[in-house]
């Protein structure tokens, strides 16, 4: 074990997929110089350091063109390699949607299975730090939506990495849906090879009256929330479902079984959320076990604002996640969290 | 450029294919055997196989919805193309593809797109995976005159042409976009965009003689695999049918005199004169091809007929490579 922050766990995980196989790269924009810091290296000292370790044939800088590096991968996971894309920003991806929805979920099937896709498409999403509606985005349910694709959201340096490796190692096209606020976080990682399987989610806090099924940084707003309830006396289940395609919506059914209640932190969007597809699939397969209706805390249907004065009041946080167990505890509720 | 008689009658046999074929789907479709919608590439045989044979055979290619030539034209087997148009299980993608996207990964088609330039980025990641792995394969990226202006191009000359990628980028200029000319729509010379990317562009003028196509198709192959990078090559031609079987555009978009023009101009049989003319091969051995063709194209439409139609299960396969969530 040793400390690593999400980041740099990201990095691990990445290195140890370039040393184990030569079929994997990794491009993106700014790839080389290691900017945002996933490339390996502790510290700015060992900045470009898999430029040194990999060559300049494994990791590529591409020229700012989401969708020819997006088609590209796909083209070269169809052909041998097994591509990692740094997409920086999530909301970047849009760029490449016709790539993403048309060639990459779609070839495998299409095709009757003649090719398969082992790609990783990363990005950040880097909400929460005033950067303006166009870099603050959490798209992921946008790719829910689109059969193909598999999507993870981790939430700690260990699901980071993890992940990242399964993902890598996969068959299969994934977007890893990075949060920049977790990036600075650390934790003791093992730094051998580990891989965790997608479709598992993970038992965050274990708890008997209420389920809190919590996404990204929803994992963190929802443990300062539980703590707080704790000492109320209510005991807050948390379970982190890690990857969002596959779902396991089986853990997240068995949890509502036993606690019967059940709030949704998603820092995406309301409409077709992440959270909305949760609420659906518990209503229609547990609905007797529900002793209250299904609350969300989501980021309401607006754009982000710049301003630092009223940016980060939209997304979930512990006071809106705390009102919503409570109002959940108290059998009924009405309104949005 | 050496062209060995083999390869020239080869040539003619992938063209009369590509023309039976295309001529035996517009049937089926008009008397509703195929679903759907189906684009031919009658009359545009030279500009297809002159590009494919260009390629060897573990080269790579993407194409779009006009998309039943490049397989051929590339080497696959007709019976698989067959049933996939229509919807069987057989077919070469299980009936799950369809005539816009046909792909035969056997052949190096990595499949059409129905998206207009969509396969272009495709193309060049195959290029990319031949540069990185150094397996000396090329990549051809076919594309209408009407796909030249989606912006996808350009992002993949650029970063094909600064990281040096085997890949050739060919315009099928046909002159048309559905119903809008490309003269309209299109500034300047498609060929001649190639310049603002540091790559040779080469505009075929006369895109019904294949010799023509195959000689600047091959300069652009033999520079990607010699490590030289990519090529831009438009090749001018021009479709019989229309846009796609079965429809009917009331406006007389293509003047009758031009089309007349060009109607006179077949590949196809432009292509036997020349063989007979060089002795190449006599009208008996031509006539014999063209029996043997027929068969084959024959023989595709009994393999369709005979194939199942793919259970309802079939719907759920192949989106990922092992299966979780819905399955049936
Ligand atoms: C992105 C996109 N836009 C529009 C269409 C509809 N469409 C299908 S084929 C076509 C014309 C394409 O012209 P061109 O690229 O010249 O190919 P051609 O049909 O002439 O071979 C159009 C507009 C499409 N399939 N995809
Ligand atoms: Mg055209």
């Amino acid at each position: 074990m040793t400390v690593m922050s999400f980041l740099g766990a990201i990095g691990a995980a990445q290195r140890e997929a370039m040393e184990a196989d030569p079929r994997v790269i990794i491009m993106g924009e700014d790839v080389e110089a290691n900017v945002y810091g996933t490339m390996g290296g502790k510290s700015r000292a060992d900045k470009g350091d898999f430029l040194q370790m990999f060559g300049s044939d494994r990791i590529r800088n591409t020229p700012i063109s989401e969708e020819v590096m997006v088609g590209a991968a796909a083209g070269a996971a169809m052909t041998g390699l097994r591509p990692i894309v740094d997409l920086s920003y999530s909301s970047f991806l849009y760029m490449a949607m016709d790539q993403f929805v048309n060639q990459v979920a779609k070839n495998r099937y299409m095709f009757g299975g003649q090719a398969s896709l082992p790609v990783v498409f990363r990005s950040a999403m880097f909400y929460g730090l005033n950067t303006g509606a166009h870099h603050s985005d959490r798209p992921y349910p946008m790719f829910m939506n689109v059969p193909g694709l598999k999507i993870m959201v981790p939430a700690t340096p260990t699901d980071a990495k993890g992940l990242l490796r399964t993902a890598i190692d996969m068959d299969d096209p994934v977007l890893s849906f990075e949060a920049c606020l977790l990036w600075g976080l650390k934790e003791d990682v093992d730094e051998g090879e580990f891989r965790i399987p997608f479709g598992v989610a993970r038992t965050v806090r274990a708890g008997t009256d209420v389920t809190i099924v919590a996404i990204s940084t929803g994992v963190h707003v929802a443990l300062q929330a539980a703590a707080k309830l704790e000492a109320e006396g209510i005991s807050v289940e948390i379970i982190d479902p890690r990857t969002m395609v596959p779902l396991d919506s089986e853990a997240i059914l068995n949890a509502v079984a036993r606690t019967g209640r059940l709030v949704i932190v998603d820092p995406a969007h309301t409409t077709c959320g992440a959270a909305a597809e949760i609420s659906a699939i518990v209503a229609e397969k547990a609905f007797d076990c529900l002793k209250a209706p299904i609350m969300r805390v989501t980021t309401p249907d607006t754009q982000i604002p710049f301003s630092p004065a009223i940016e980060k009041q939209l997304y979930p946080d512990a006071a809106k996640t705390i009102d919503a167990v409570r109002k959940v505890m108290a059998g009924r509720s009405r309104g949005a969290a | 450029m050496t062209r060995p008689n083999d390869l020239l009658l080869e040539m003619q046999r992938r063209m009369l294919r590509i023309r039976r074929f295309d001529e035996r789907a517009s049937k089926m479709v008009k008397r509703g055997e195929i679903p759907g919608t189906v684009h031919t590439s009658i009359g545009q045989e030279a500009q297809v196989v002159g590009s494919c044979m260009a390629l060897a055979d573990g080269d790579y290619m993407t194409g779009n919805h006009r998309s039943h030539g490049h397989p051929i034209g590339k080497g696959a087997a007709l019976g698989p193309l067959m049933a996939e148009l229509v919807g069987k299980a057989n077919g070469v993608c299980g009936g799950k593809g369809g005539s816009m996207h046909l792909a035969d990964f056997k052949v190096g088609s990595l499949g059409e797109s129905g998206i207009v330039g969509s396969s272009i980025p495709i193309a060049t990641g195959a290029a990319l995976s031949a540069k990185v792995l150094r397996n000396g394969r090329v990549s051809l990226a076919f594309f209408g005159d009407g796909a030249a202006n989606q912006g996808c191009l350009y992002e993949a000359m650029n970063m094909s042409s600064v990281w040096g990628l085997p890949i050739v980028f060919l315009c099928e200029n046909n002159q048309y976009a559905l119903s809008t000319p490309a003269h309209t729509v299109t500034a300047g010379v498609i060929a001649t965009r190639a310049a603002g990317f540091n790559m040779p562009g080469i505009r075929v003028e006369d895109g019904q003689d294949v010799l023509k196509v195959y000689d600047a198709v091959k300069t652009a192959t033999d520079r990607a695999r010699a490590g030289l990078g990519p090529s831009l090559v438009e090749v001018v031609t021009y479709r019989f049918n229309e846009h796609s079987e079965g429809l009917r555009i009331a406006t007389d978009y293509r003047n009758p005199a031009e089309k007349e023009a060009w109607l006179k101009r077949d590949p196809v049989k432009m292509f036997r004169t020349y063989l007979e003319e060089q002795g190449v091969a006599d009208a008996a051995m031509l006539d014999a091809m063209e029996a043997e063709v027929m068969a084959e194209v024959d023989a595709s439409v009994q393999f369709a007929e005979d194939s199942p139609y793919p259970e309802l299960s079939v719907a759920f396969k192949d989106l990922y490579t092992v299966p979780f969530g819905v399955t049936q």
